[in-house]
């Protein structure tokens, strides 16, 4: 039989396979990791026909140049990405949300993601990986996951099992919106912090640092004041937990974050604007809202509905 | 025996059991999380057990806040007497390629490094939680003489397999990391091993752990 592959040209910034992730392994040190967008990695799945747990190539700004060989077979790219497909005769540049076909030696170009963090890259086939606890997410800080748990490498080839024979073209009208104004409910520490550092949390702007990746988002900005302790007994975190550390720099958890730690908790991300959150930009400046309980448990039904709807569309 | 159950977010339990850290409070903590863990309640996605708070998370597209509060307040608790305990020895050759803040140590503890050895190897320290880093054990309680502050700043690679002791804590790096606990030694020990799907770490809350010095030959001849 002959094999299907991507050659890896160039892999990009931070290539890794991701999928939904795992659960139940924080009390041994292990994140969910998976998808840092959740609904982009869905669509992606489902736009080549696949089931949307498959695995996916994400990838984080400069994505990666894939020379393809094999038979016939679909790709969609999901986020707000710039890419280029090369074949033999021409180039075209590709649109995120519709499905396309790779010939034997075409070239995939994965430019860039376009004032946003995170793509998808899925096919009509499934990736070969290995999986670990039931999921290919790589976490590259304990090694875990498919590929060794590293990034994909300039050089290497990326095989595909399992080629759909009846590839279907599809489109999906969808526009990534972005928000700069996450909804965060009150942290567990929420009164380790003076008036006047509570006020700054909900009322100023903060800029995305550049030291953000997979496991955490810094913040910079005003500070916030500490009244009572600048550690706490050290504790589980959980993604989208807002942490102050001494310096008064706001950390947000993300997908591959440390499962615990020391600093008192300000806030929580919504669920529902989790997707968003990851995708700003270093640079750019984020507010937080603050909303309670019962309103981001209806903002996540409606969050989900939406993706819901979104995929059935497809 | 929860004091207090409040929501972290829209989509976890914390389970406040108090603000010490003792044997006794942890113990509590490890049971309701052995509890829940045999319950197999669906929707709950992860625990966090740690020094003496219990983060229960679950799946908001599942459940809610107030179901799974219900859940965890009629809870049954299993005994003290059934929760399994391991006792597990760990080599540490403590060469000065491998304890990095040694002389550090000294200087803080006013003991010579002979002194800190002797008070740390062959006693039993419980395991009060793991993470942080996959695997990493968090282990006490550390004689009074031993006990010193973080690194002012913490060094951004710690590596692979090191010791380290902070406040009444000692623990091990099973990756490098970044990190700012005083290193005395490595080990060449493997504490967490991600082929072993069912039981990754070596140590688990509740185990017992004895540190025991090894020269640099028995260090690089142990895996042979």
């Amino acid at each position: 039989m002959n094999k299907n592959y991507f050659e890896i040209k160039r892999a990009g910034i931070n290539t890794t396979f991701q999928d939904q992730g795992r659960v139940n392994l924080y009390h041994i040190g292990i994140p969910f990791s998976g998808a840092m967008d959740n609904r982009n990695f869905q669509i992606s799945n489902k736009l080549v026909g696949n089931e949307v747990n498959f695995p996916t190539i994400e990838f984080a700004f400069q994505g990666p140049l894939l020379k393809y060989f094999g038979e016939n077979i679909n790709f969609a790219i999901t986020g707000d990405v710039k890419f280029i497909i090369r074949k033999k005769s021409n180039a075209i540049e590709g649109n995120c949300y519709q499905s396309f076909t790779l010939e034997n030696g075409d070239e995939l170009d994965i430019i860039s993601t376009n004032k946003s963090v995170y793509g998808y890259l899925a096919v009509s086939g499934e990736f070969e990986v290995n999986y670990q606890w039931s999921s290919c997410s790589v976490n590259t800080k304990a090694n875990i996951g498919a590929n060794n748990g590293k990034k994909i490498e300039d050089g290497q080839n990326i095989y595909i099992l399992n080629i759909n024979k009846n590839l279907s073209d599809k489109k999906l009208n969808y526009i990534n919106t972005k928000i700069e104004n996450i909804r965060v409910i009150q942290g567990t520490n929420f009164d380790y912090f003076s008036d006047e550092g509570k006020k700054i949390f909900f009322e100023k702007e903060f800029v995305i640092s550049k030291l953000s990746d997979r496991m955490g988002m810094r913040l910079e900005g005003p500070k916030i004041e500490n009244i009572v302790d600048t550690n706490i007994k050290s504790e589980g975190l959980l993604k989208g937990v807002i942490q102050v550390p001494a310096d008064g720099n706001p950390i947000i958890m993300l997908s591959d974050h440390g499962t615990i730690g020391g600093y008192p908790k300000i806030g929580v991300v919504i669920s529902a604007d989790y997707d968003k959150l990851v995708q700003l930009t270093p640079g750019s400046n984020i507010k937080f809202k603050k909303v309670e309980l019962a309103d981001a448990e209806s903002l996540f039904k409606l969050y989900d509905l939406e993706t819901q709807n979104l995929i059935s569309q497809i | 025996m929860i004091k207090n159950i409040s929501n972290l977010g829209d989509a976890a339990l914390y389970c406040d059991f108090g603000t010490e850290v003792n044997k006794e409070i942890n113990s509590k903590v490890i049971r309701y999380f052995k509890s829940i863990q045999k319950e197999n309640i669906d929707g709950i996605n992860n625990l966090t057990p740690s020094y003496n708070k219990l983060i229960i998370s679950f799946d908001l597209r599942k459940k809610n806040f107030q179901t799974i509060k219900q859940q965890i307040e009629n809870l049954n608790v299993i005994n003290d007497d059934t929760l399994e305990s391991n006792k597990i020895k760990i080599p540490v050759c403590c060469d000065e390629n491998f304890s990095l803040d040694i002389k550090r140590l000294e200087e803080k503890l006013q003991i010579t490094r002979d002194k800190i050895y002797e008070k740390f190897f062959g006693k039993e320290f419980f395991c009060y939680m793991t993470g942080f880093i996959a695997g990493m054990p968090f282990l006490g309680d550390l004689e009074n003489e031993l006990q010193a502050k973080r690194l002012e700043t913490p060094r951004v690679k710690v590596p692979k397999g090191s010791v380290g002791l902070t406040e009444q804590f000692a623990n091990v790096y099973t990756f490098e990391s970044p990190g700012g606990w005083n290193i005395i030694g490595n080990t060449p020990q493997v504490i967490f091993d991600s082929t072993k799907e069912n039981n990754p770490n070596l140590i688990n809350p509740g185990d017992v752990v004895i540190f025991e010095q090894i020269n640099k030959d028995q260090y690089y001849n142990i895996n042979e």
